[in-house]
């Protein structure tokens, strides 16, 4: 059963990512991107990692596509296909170098096995009952609190910087 | 779980190449920066697995760290295509040129 929601969730991911890649239109463009998040949260469902698939839900798939599909409002866009221009550099060397790229990844994770002493304290049955979130909680405002306080400058500072460049020069 | 952990590792690996392959291959800037969601995605997807196989929540708290990252970022580069197309009436890489020698 597992693997049977596996395979399908993978293929949906990978057949949506595909469709982003190879649409004509834009806004199919934003829509596929956003079946391959949602199947990318179930995904993490599976995983056991339930906060992480609602806030990508909720905030990859929930705000920044409808970031996108506001842009997308916004600009005007004119079909363009994907031609492969063959007087484009980037053409000729697209093909090989992502081949090439994939193809050494995949070889180095192939057969990924984990060590039993690499593991850690948190066993997974504990993950996966009730308390998952504050788990996350803990190491999140003890371990990782500089960057958890970063993140929020991060976000001050790309929310000014959002609004001066997107302002019209009156 | 009866899942080893390379099938996850191996749909990661994918989907990043995927994404590469956007970022390359496509002229339209809205659609790169789409695919280059794609590739953080995939990274999200291989740390989501890790930290599910090695028992540790880490993982999951990157995880978190890339998605907030990624929100400023698509804020701050869709704010700059806004300006981009207000100012030279195209969505198109290749006429984005002005810095090119």
């Amino acid at each position: 059963m597992d693997q049977v929601i596996f395979f399908f969730f993978a293929g949906l991911v990978l057949l949506s990512a595909a469709s982003v890649v190879l649409q004509t239109r834009i806004v199919y463009c934003a829509l596929s991107l956003i079946v391959c998040l949602g199947s990318l949260a179930a995904l993490f469902l599976q995983l056991q990692a339930y906060f992480v698939a609602a806030i990508q839900v909720i905030v990859y798939a929930g705000a920044i596509m409808v970031l996108f599909l506001f842009v997308i409002l916004l600009v005007d866009p004119k079909t363009e296909a994907l031609q492969l221009d063959k007087g484009r550099a980037a053409t000729w060397i697209a093909i090989p170098v992502v081949a090439l790229t994939t193809a050494s990844l995949l070889f180095a994770v192939r057969d990924f096995q984990v060590r039993s002493a690499a593991r850690g304290i948190v066993p997974v049955s504990i993950m996966g009952e009730a308390g998952h979130t504050e788990n996350l909680a803990v190491d999140l405002f003890t371990d990782y609190v500089l960057p958890f306080e970063l993140t929020s400058i991060l976000i001050l500072v790309a929310v000014v910087g959002a609004v001066v460049l997107a302002k019209r020069r009156s | 779980m009866n899942l080893p952990l390379s099938h996850y590792l191996v749909l990661s690996v994918l989907l990043f190449g995927i994404g590469l392959l956007g970022v390359l291959l496509r002229r339209n800037v809205i659609v790169v920066f789409m695919c280059i969601e794609i590739m953080l995605n995939a990274a999200n997807l291989a740390f989501i697995s890790f930290s599910h196989y090695l028992e540790k929540i880490d993982g999951q708290i990157f995880v978190f760290f890339i998605m907030t990252v990624a929100a400023a970022e698509a804020a701050v580069g869709l704010a700059i295509i806004v300006t981009l197309f207000r100012v030279r009436a195209t969505l198109n890489v290749d006429q984005a040129d002005l810095m090119k020698w």
